[in-house]
């Protein structure tokens, strides 16, 4: 019986998934000159008056002396348009999307919910206090939550992104050995060779040099190696805990008393911080400062270019230097307010407060799970991706070359070195074939200690049925190549909306806007 | 899988080979290991003439569909010219990695450097 419902899943990913292939038309070309989807008003001689004036203010060869080239379409051609585009795509909300280190989990609805609330689209960062007191209120909370999660005593919501967050954190740091006359000395910050790309480019961006130290065979820091790196001129340490390959550093503590031991600063990277909620808190292993990507733990939207939030959070003796304002609250007056005051602060990182609608999907997700549910979401986390690694480590052609023999936190790093040595069978390949399968890929090719790196999260969300389903097709992937059966694997992907993309001269020759596509199609 | 070793080189751990020319000088390139692991490279940057490199430090990168990749110089000495054909066919260094090679050095230091480095017949052991 379990053979055959095995058996109807493979089918079932084989035959049903079909994504729409539209034609891929901009929407530009669709443009008809004269078309309009909108309806204003006619001006009032009133207002014709205020608009003469106003544009009187700016100065004329500022104004514009064409009309923008923006697509002229009806509504329904918009509609067409964008919902074609989203058939053509995929997301959580379509499928399974293990994609490691990114926790691409199920954002939920009443977050949205919140989050597009009239009372709370509708305000201006420019309104009086004690007319925006629930906004207040709600930021208030959100960063003692914050504060509370991970152990740190303040908590500023401003950083618009993970990335931003990380360069606040980092300039939190420089303030601090500015503060105590040690910058001059203090040029080096200490990265594990397994970190997200993020890091030494913060550490580039805010004036310090990157000392890597590489990983022991464990997978972890390697403690020798960090002493022998560890000197007078360390400023501080970035670490993601757990690391990149989902294993929890066992000597976290020691590697915080090194680096404290010569005044540096430990920062977490928050991007597994879906591991440990309610079991363990950056502040109790001794990190200085944290920050949270509230995209991934908190299931808010990932980017995309939209807005994100990435807040940030320190220990008491760095409270001064956080950017301005931060939200205070007098509970004489029963009143929330914006404080200014912080005569160390390392200045303002964003406008106004931060993106308001993307902390309150936060604060809505935290509110609704509570600290149970937060702990249990970790739990399920953690559970979920040691059952695929006990599973795929199984896999003829496949193995966890870190942490095999040992359980792993939410996520792990497949390798398919062995497929790819014997059959040729890439982990590129086996991504496109997962896609056929109407399955996410994971990460492929990171961290890059690893060969044939599948870097697998399927985050707390997920039923068993899908996950099975995944390990599946990874078996099946292993008996085709195996079998000398290859060419569906190599031809994959035939049932997505756009097959395997030449992404070598897609870097070598991007066209990335309308206006370079016009071009190439000129030449 | 099986990788192709040039006889005629000497080899750094991180994947770079080192050749010596009649006249002198050396010819610095990453080896066919390196540019299966790296797939497809998209841009070779290419350091200035005259610059210095030092044996095991970074002296330029490689950026591949994979990754941005760290090249180290498997010996120290100063740049005598570079290999401008990479700048417009980056995949010359996946068709023909032992050929395509990034710097021309003048060695500084080279029988002590060349000592460090791995025998082609150790190199390929390396890979395996």
């Amino acid at each position: 019986m379990t053979q055959f419902l095995n058996f109807l899943g493979h089918m079932e990913g084989n035959k049903v998934f079909k994504q729409s292939k539209w034609p891929k038309t901009l929407i530009f070309e669709k443009s008809t000159p004269g078309r309009i989807g909108y309806q204003v008003p006619e001006l009032s001689s009133e207002e014709e008056k205020v608009l003469e004036k106003a544009k009187r203010t700016i100065s004329s060869d500022l104004l514009r002396e064409n009309s923008p080239n923006l697509p002229e379409v009806s509504e329904l051609e918009v509609v067409r348009h964008f919902t074609r585009l989203s058939q053509m795509t995929y997301g959580v909300d379509s499928g399974f999307y293990p994609l490691g280190s990114c926790t691409m989990k199920y954002n939920p609805k009443i977050c949205d919910t919140a989050a597009s609330m009239i009372d709370a689209q509708n305000i201006h960062p420019y309104q009086p206090e004690d007319t925006i007191q629930g906004s207040l209120q709600i930021m208030y909370e959100l960063a003692k939550w914050l504060a509370e999660l991970s152990g740190m005593a303040g908590v500023t919501l401003q950083p618009a992104a993970g990335a931003h967050g990380e360069y606040t954190g980092i300039m939190i740091l420089r303030k601090y050995h500015e503060s105590q006359n040690n910058l001059a000395i203090k040029n080096e910050i200490i990265v594990p060779d397994s970190a997200h790309g993020t890091n030494p480019a913060t550490v580039s961006m805010c004036g310090f040099k990157t000392i890597v130290i590489p990983s022991n065979n464990d997978g972890c820091v390697d403690i020798d190696a960090l002493r022998s790196s560890v000197t007078n001129k360390t400023a501080g340490m970035m670490l993601t805990n757990p690391n990149t390959l989902g294993i929890f550093e066992p000597n976290i503590k020691e590697i915080t008393d090194i680096i404290h031991d010569v005044d540096g600063l430990m920062y977490y990277d928050g991007a597994n911080f879906n591991a440990i909620m309610g079991k363990v808190r950056p502040g109790d292993m001794g990190f200085d400062i944290v920050h949270f990507n509230i995209h991934k733990t908190f299931a808010t939207p990932h980017g995309g270019g939209g807005p994100g939030a990435g807040p940030v959070g320190v220990v008491s003796h760095l409270i001064p230097f956080l950017p301005v304002p931060s939200v205070a609250y007098n509970s004489t007056s029963d009143f929330y307010y914006l404080n200014y005051n912080h005569k160390q602060t390392i200045g303002k990182v964003r406008s106004y407060f931060g993106n308001f609608s993307i902390l309150l999907r936060a604060y809505t997700y935290i509110l609704r799970l509570g600290q149970t549910g937060l702990t249990r979401v970790s739990e399920m986390a953690n559970l979920n991706a040691n059952y695929m690694k006990a599973q795929c480590a199984r896999i003829d052609g496949f193995s966890v070359p870190y942490g095999e023999n040992s359980s792993c936190m939410h996520e792990f790093v497949l390798s398919a070195k062995k497929l790819y040595k014997e059959t040729e069978i890439s982990a590129l390949d086996i991504s496109k074939y997962l896609l056929d399968n109407g399955l996410h890929p994971p990460t492929v090719y990171f961290p890059l200690i690893v060969p044939e790196a599948l870097m697998i999260e399927p985050t707390e969300t997920e039923p068993k049925e899908i996950i099975d389903d995944f390990i599946q097709v990874i078996r099946n992937i292993s008996k085709l190549a195996y079998s000398g059966k290859k060419e569906d694997i190599q031809n994959a992907p035939i049932n997505t909306s756009v097959g395997r993309i030449d992404d070598v001269k897609a870097a070598r020759d991007p066209i990335i806007s309308y206006r370079m596509l016009k071009k190439q199609k000129k030449n | 899988m099986s990788y192709k070793v040039d006889d005629s080189c000497k080899y750094y751990k991180e994947h770079q080979w080192v050749r010596v020319e009649d006249d002198g000088t050396c010819l610095i390139g990453i080896s066919d290991f390196a540019q299966q692991s790296l797939k497809d490279v998209v841009m070779v940057e290419l350091p200035e003439v005259g610059d210095t490199v030092t044996q095991g430090e970074v002296f330029t990168s490689v950026e591949s569909v994979k990754a941005v990749s760290d090249v180290f110089s498997p010996i120290s000495g100063e740049i005598a010219e570079v290999n401008e054909d990479l700048e417009d066919a980056p995949e010359n260094v996946n068709e023909d990695p032992f050929g395509s090679w990034l710097v021309r050095v003048k060695p500084s230091n080279l029988d002590a450097d060349l000592a460090n480095l791995m025998s082609p017949a150790e190199y390929e052991n390396f890979c395996a």
